[in-house]
């Protein structure tokens, strides 16, 4: 169980992040506001309290790794990273900029604290099953986890990946979607249903947890329930808002999933964000 | 005569002994890949990935990422094309030290027909930043060549083939280097440079020549990228005229590669032999090869008519 005061901590860098996302995007003029929103509390927890990770030596060889399978979500993960101490936060506003090292996709190879380059959806739970076969083999502690998002559940290579991991019984594996309904052209269900999704993991072998994907306790009860399971793969369906935490991207996500705030919804998100931090 | 795919195979197990660090994935066709022989010895570093090639290249990345020295093997078609975006994003974007080892490649496939004839993958591997395409023309080159790999720190898309074909590397000390081309056979009317299965069948070509007084050279271009571009020009130069062979498209191949350091850098009469822009069908491999225009006497007629386009 997390303490109060962990959680309180724990909420108060949600926003922290969230506000990083607003003025990034915004400054960017491009990238993803609503998904990396609805995956804040999750990226939250990750970093702030579950990784075993260093970022003074981000390649340490016995770390947990975390696979952004949904890479369009990399502001998020750019905000958290650098909160961490992978890199100084002055750093977030080159992003999609010529040069940095912050790509519209995260790119491994550019970042330190990146494990896997992705933005072609569907492939980062696949390369997240390498790396937990890799540490069963070096019987290594660490533990693999991976982010995906619900749209991203539509591509086949998903569901390969889905048995991989059930029949080389990986359970130094947590797998979570960001299941926050909506993806590019609609709602999920719309588009093409992913109904009965937890259903769909628990008939591939999986151990399936339900969680409200914005509150903190519950993400980190699921995280820890998910490491205590042992002979298959765990898959956290976190419930979650596209654009949570500003309530106009929340209203209608999709004009949010990949189009920037301008400048005078960034004044009204960052507004809003700050008056949830005083709370 | 030795299979290029059983050479690998014999190759894969002996390195599994040395270093403990390799691991082979497959994707459901172990027996005809020949990693079979690594998946007995080393049941624990094999992973059958079963009929998923796309998930077998992205893990492949994960394993790499995580320290391992990944090969993944199955058919030509499938490593490249079923699986190009997974090879693409999760490999070669990443830089990650993945060996995708394919056999079946090109139309000596045979009698499976044209959908599991490779004919393209050579094009759209070498369109790949950070990928390195290696063709080898015998048995003992794959040997030296899977050799080399295991050495080399990056992607690596290395081609081989099903049918048994001529052993021409008799020198045992023979030394393969990636991207240094081997001169094969002297000559100064004609450079013909070939890979894979097709340079046994140059030098055949080469030595019908020899007997109507033309001298050709064969040089064999095992490795596609990077290109011995320096050994391409300097023997345009000397020799004024070129033609390749390769059991691939002439679109985009070794044909396509050979043409655009020529164009640049040596413009000299050039004719290439391979697949004319065409699928394949079944039939035995020799069948095949004789039916598309993949034989010693193509090459032959290829040699003469650049010499006769020289200035």
């Amino acid at each position: 169980m997390i303490s109060k005061e962990k959680t309180a901590e724990l909420e108060a860098i949600a926003i922290k992040l969230r506000k990083h996302v607003v003025e990034m995007t915004c400054a960017a003029a491009s990238g993803h506001p609503g998904g990396s929103l609805s995956a804040a509390d999750i990226i939250t927890v990750l970093y702030f309290h579950q990784l075993r990770k260093d970022p003074k030596d981000p390649h340490w060889a016995e770390r947990d790794r975390f696979v952004m399978s949904k890479g369009h979500a990399a502001p998020i993960l750019y905000a958290a990273l650098a909160e961490a101490g992978y890199f100084p936060v002055d750093y977030l506003k080159t992003l999609r900029r010529i040069g940095s090292s912050l790509q519209g996709h995260v790119d491994m190879l550019s970042l330190p604290g990146v494990e896997m380059s992705t933005g072609s959806l569907g492939q980062g739970l696949s390369a997240a099953n390498g790396m937990a076969l890799a540490y069963h083999l070096d019987k290594k502690a660490g533990r693999i986890y991976c982010l995906l998002g619900d749209g991203e559940c539509q591509e086949g290579q998903v569901w390969e990946a889905a048995m991989t991991a059930a029949h080389y019984k990986l359970d130094n594996l947590t797998a979570i979607v960001d299941h926050n309904k909506f993806q590019i052209d609609g709602p999920v269900e719309k588009i093409k249903s992913l109904t009965p999704f937890a259903d769909k993991w628990r008939a591939f072998g999986w151990h399936v947890l339900l969680c409200d994907g914005h509150k903190i306790e519950a993400i980190a009860d699921a995280l820890e329930k998910a490491e205590k399971t042992k002979g298959r793969p765990t898959m956290i369906i976190a419930d979650t808002v596209k654009g949570k935490g500003v309530s106009f991207m929340e209203a209608s996500p999709l004009d949010f999933h990949g189009k920037a705030p301008t400048e005078e919804e960034k004044d009204k998100a960052l507004e809003e964000l700050c008056r949830r931090e005083k709370k | 005569m030795v299979a290029t795919r059983d050479a690998y195979g014999l190759a894969l197990a002996e390195i599994g002994k040395e270093n403990p660090n390799v691991v082979v994935l497959d994707a459901d066709l172990k027996v005809s890949t020949k990693t079979s022989g690594f998946a007995q010895a080393f049941p624990e570093r094999f992973f059958d990935m079963g009929v998923a090639e796309q998930d077998m290249i992205s893990t492949a990345a994960g394993l790499a990422a995580a320290g391992k020295i990944v090969f993944a093997s199955t058919f030509a078609v499938f490593g490249s094309g079923r699986a190009w975006d997974q090879v693409r994003v999760s490999v070669a974007y990443t830089r990650l030290n993945v060996k995708i080892a394919v056999t079946h490649a090109g139309i000596t496939t045979g009698e499976d027909g044209a959908s599991h004839q490779a004919n393209e993958d050579i094009a759209i591997m070498r369109a790949l930043p950070n990928m390195t395409v290696i063709v080898p023309s015998d048995s003992v080159e794959t040997d030296k060549v899977i050799r080399e790999a295991v050495k080399f720190y990056g992607p690596m898309y290395i081609r081989l083939s099903r049918p048994k074909t001529p052993v021409i590397h008799d020198n045992p000390n023979y030394e393969f280097k990636i991207g240094k081309g081997e001169v094969m056979r002297a000559g100064s009317d004609a450079t013909i440079f070939a890979c894979g299965l097709m340079v046994s069948l140059a030098l055949d070509a080469a030595e019908l020549l020899a007997k109507e007084g033309v001298k050709a050279r064969v040089v064999n271009l095992h490795t596609i990228k990077p290109l011995d571009t320096e050994l391409i020009v300097n023997c345009a130069k000397e020799t004024g005229a070129v033609v390749t062979a390769e059991e691939h498209s002439i679109l985009g191949g070794l044909g396509g590669a050979v043409a655009e350091v020529l164009v640049e850098n040596a413009p000299v009469p050039l004719a290439r032999v391979g697949i004319k822009d065409t699928f394949g069908e079944s039939g035995t491999p020799d069948e095949l090869l004789a039916k598309y225009g993949l034989t010693p006497e193509e090459i032959v007629h290829a040699v003469r008519a650049v010499i006769k386009r020289k200035k």
